[in-house]
């Protein structure tokens, strides 16, 4: 079953007078429970369509919907309930707020519901806990590596328990063995948690933990490399 | 629920010279805002504090001021006569007919500095109508001899003025036997000396005003309605409370006005100061403002947080500007009463609700600055802010 279905996708923007289009009737689906890789040179419109899937951007004209629900048509108050339930996203330069702890940082989409403090602390314990940081909790991001970091930004990604997890270049700022810490996760939270994982990245070697490979060059798919497991859709 | 404020306050922490400054520079318009207030409010309390509900004042019908009000002996006469006056001891009238005279006294240090001092001629009952007046130095003057009793805040600031001095005036050497206090009001102002001295010395023929107290303070618009209708004088009853509060109606609120036309432009400045370090607070935090966003805060969030944030700033500059006021409370200044062109001593007076509408005041400025930064944050574009 698609989780994410996206339909005819078009997207220009404008650079002074010149119109540059990046998807011009693009169509594809990822899978519920899915790992897929997204790679392409750069401009290719990689991370652009990652925040279309995230609702982060809207499209010129088509549909994207995820879980059912028409992402591309929500208002910006409805995209920001939507992706505070359902998405968890995680970025190349891990973005973690610097004048909050490691807790407070992965507490942060918990504010958005209506679990109790309580239930709020057990959650964080947990997520911190499965990326193997729970003793690092009262850390500011400047006292945790880079590794380290990426890995309390997967554990805010995972916290609120959403459908979908968006990664863009998720290792980009990382050493190999950091790189290799994070993939690991990723991989665990896809088998163990089955959660559906999104990846946009350059780097081969993260691509391959990927169950599914999608290149995308100019904005349309020109290879899918490798389809692991059942993931499938129509691409192009 | 909403952005956690301690974000806030720890963002804040991280710029503390251009926070600090911004927040000085509002805790400096407070300081200004509460120091004017207190003034006006000081000046307004002296005068309060001077007239008494339980006392009338009578003066010629039409004077707006004791200065310009005339009674001759009969008017005093009959109106002391009025069973709404007080009796004290062997059945005496609680009532003071009163000698009101300006006087230029030379300043302690220049005495080419002239003030207008009030020098006011009070019965022996005087003491005893006005509850608030006490000689705490020496003893009251003597009948039938050029003696005064001289009011606390001209104490020291006029040559003469100390215990057992002798001060020049009206032609006539007199000498000072007491200093008395009157709970900070404008009668602490004051030379008092005994009416039946003052009034030869000063070549009057009559006196200015009568003070007496009620025998029954509910019975005040009547007493007012009985000896207004008496043919035999032709006065104004005040309720002594009301007269001296309303003396200090023109010059307090000149004084009021003043301040808020003084601080209005320089909160303009101050809101300034907080508009233009928000702008750069969110300027330099667009990729945390795009983190929250993506991660589903709603733009008015965003919005709440930095207004919250602005006024936190904005609230320590409140803060330093109640410090800095503080130490004005009780320093005794001095200023003309318009109300009689006399010189009129009081206490800066900062309140604790001055204090407070000087918090607030801070508040709504950094409200004001923090809107149009506060608004652009929650539309920072996450996309472009997030690379």
């Amino acid at each position: 079953m698609a989780l994410v279905e996206i339909r005819n996708v078009h997207k220009s923007f404008r650079r002074d007078a010149e119109r540059i289009d990046v998807f011009s009737g693009l169509s594809m689906d990822i899978e519920q429970g899915s790992f897929t890789a997204l790679m392409g040179p750069s401009g290719s419109g990689k991370s652009t369509l990652l925040n279309l899937i995230a609702g982060l951007d809207q499209p010129t004209s088509g549909t994207v919907r995820v879980g059912g629900a028409e992402v591309s048509a929500m208002t910006p108050a409805q995209l920001a309930e939507w992706r505070s339930r359902n998405v968890g996203f995680v970025f190349q330069q891990f973005n973690l707020l610097p004048v909050l702890t490691a807790f407070q940082n992965v507490e942060l989409p918990l504010l958005l519901t209506r679990l109790s403090k309580k239930e709020r602390d057990e959650r964080v314990r947990i997520a911190l806990g499965v990326v193997g940081l729970d003793d690092r909790l009262q850390h500011y991001p400047r006292q945790l590596s880079g590794g380290q970091e990426q890995r309390v930004a997967i554990a805010r990604a995972i916290v609120a328990d959403p459908t979908l997890v968006l990664l863009d270049e998720p290792t980009g700022q990382l050493d190999a063995r950091s790189s290799q810490e994070v993939l690991s996760l990723l991989g665990r939270l896809n088998d163990e948690f089955n959660k559906t994982i999104i990846i946009v990245t350059h780097d081969p070697h993260a691509a391959e933990r990927a169950k599914r490979q999608l290149h995308l060059d100019k904005g349309t798919f020109v290879e899918q490399a490798r389809t692991a497991g059942t993931a499938a859709g129509a691409v192009g | 629920m909403k952005i956690p404020l301690i974000y806030n306050v720890r963002s804040v922490r991280q710029r503390p010279v251009s926070t600090a400054l911004t927040a000085l520079g509002i805790g400096l318009v407070v300081a200004v805002f509460i120091g004017m207030l207190a003034l006006a409010n000081g000046f307004a309390t002296a005068l309060t504090r001077t007239g008494s509900e339980q006392n009338v004042l009578v003066l010629r019908k039409g004077a707006d001021s004791e200065m310009a009000s005339n009674l001759d002996r009969d008017a005093v006469s009959a109106l002391t006569s009025s069973p709404h006056v007080a009796r004290g001891a062997e059945g005496r009238a609680l009532a003071s007919p009163e000698v009101y005279v300006v006087i230029p006294l030379g300043r302690m240090g220049d005495t080419t500095q002239l003030a207008n001092v009030v020098v006011r001629g009070v019965s022996e009952q005087a003491w005893q109508v006005r509850a608030n007046v006490a000689v705490y130095e020496g003893t009251r003057p003597s009948t039938g001899k050029n003696e005064v009793c001289v009011g606390k805040r001209l104490v020291g600031r006029f040559p003469g003025t100390g215990l057992g001095e002798t001060m020049r005036f009206a032609g006539r050497p007199w000498t000072v036997t007491c200093h008395f206090a009157a709970a900070g009001s404008a009668f602490e102002s004051e030379i008092w000396g005994e009416n039946e001295q003052i009034m030869p010395a000063m070549r009057r023929e009559g006196f200015q005003s009568l003070a007496f107290r009620l025998a029954d303070p509910a019975s005040f618009e009547e007493a007012k309605r009985l000896l207004e209708a008496d043919k035999r004088v032709t006065v104004d009853v005040y309720r002594e409370s009301a007269f001296y509060a309303k003396q200090s109606e023109l010059l307090g609120n000149i004084l009021r006005i003043l301040a808020i036309m003084i601080t209005g432009i320089m909160a303009v400045g101050a809101i300034f100061g907080a508009v233009n370090t928000m702008y750069a607070a969110v300027a330099s935090r667009a990729p945390e403002i795009a983190v929250l966003l993506t991660l589903g805060f709603r733009p008015r969030s965003i919005l709440a947080s930095f207004l919250a944030e602005s006024a936190v700033i904005a609230a320590a500059g409140g803060v330093i500007g109640c410090l800095l006021a503080l130490p004005m409370n009780g320093v005794v200044t001095s200023t003309t009463n318009w109300a009689n062109f006399s010189e009129t001593a009081f206490s800066f007076r900062v309140t604790p609700g001055l204090l407070l509408a000087g918090l607030v005041f801070a508040v709504v400025m950094g409200t004001l600055g923090g809107f149009f930064p506060a608004r652009r944050a929650s539309k920072v574009p996450v996309v472009q802010a997030i690379r």
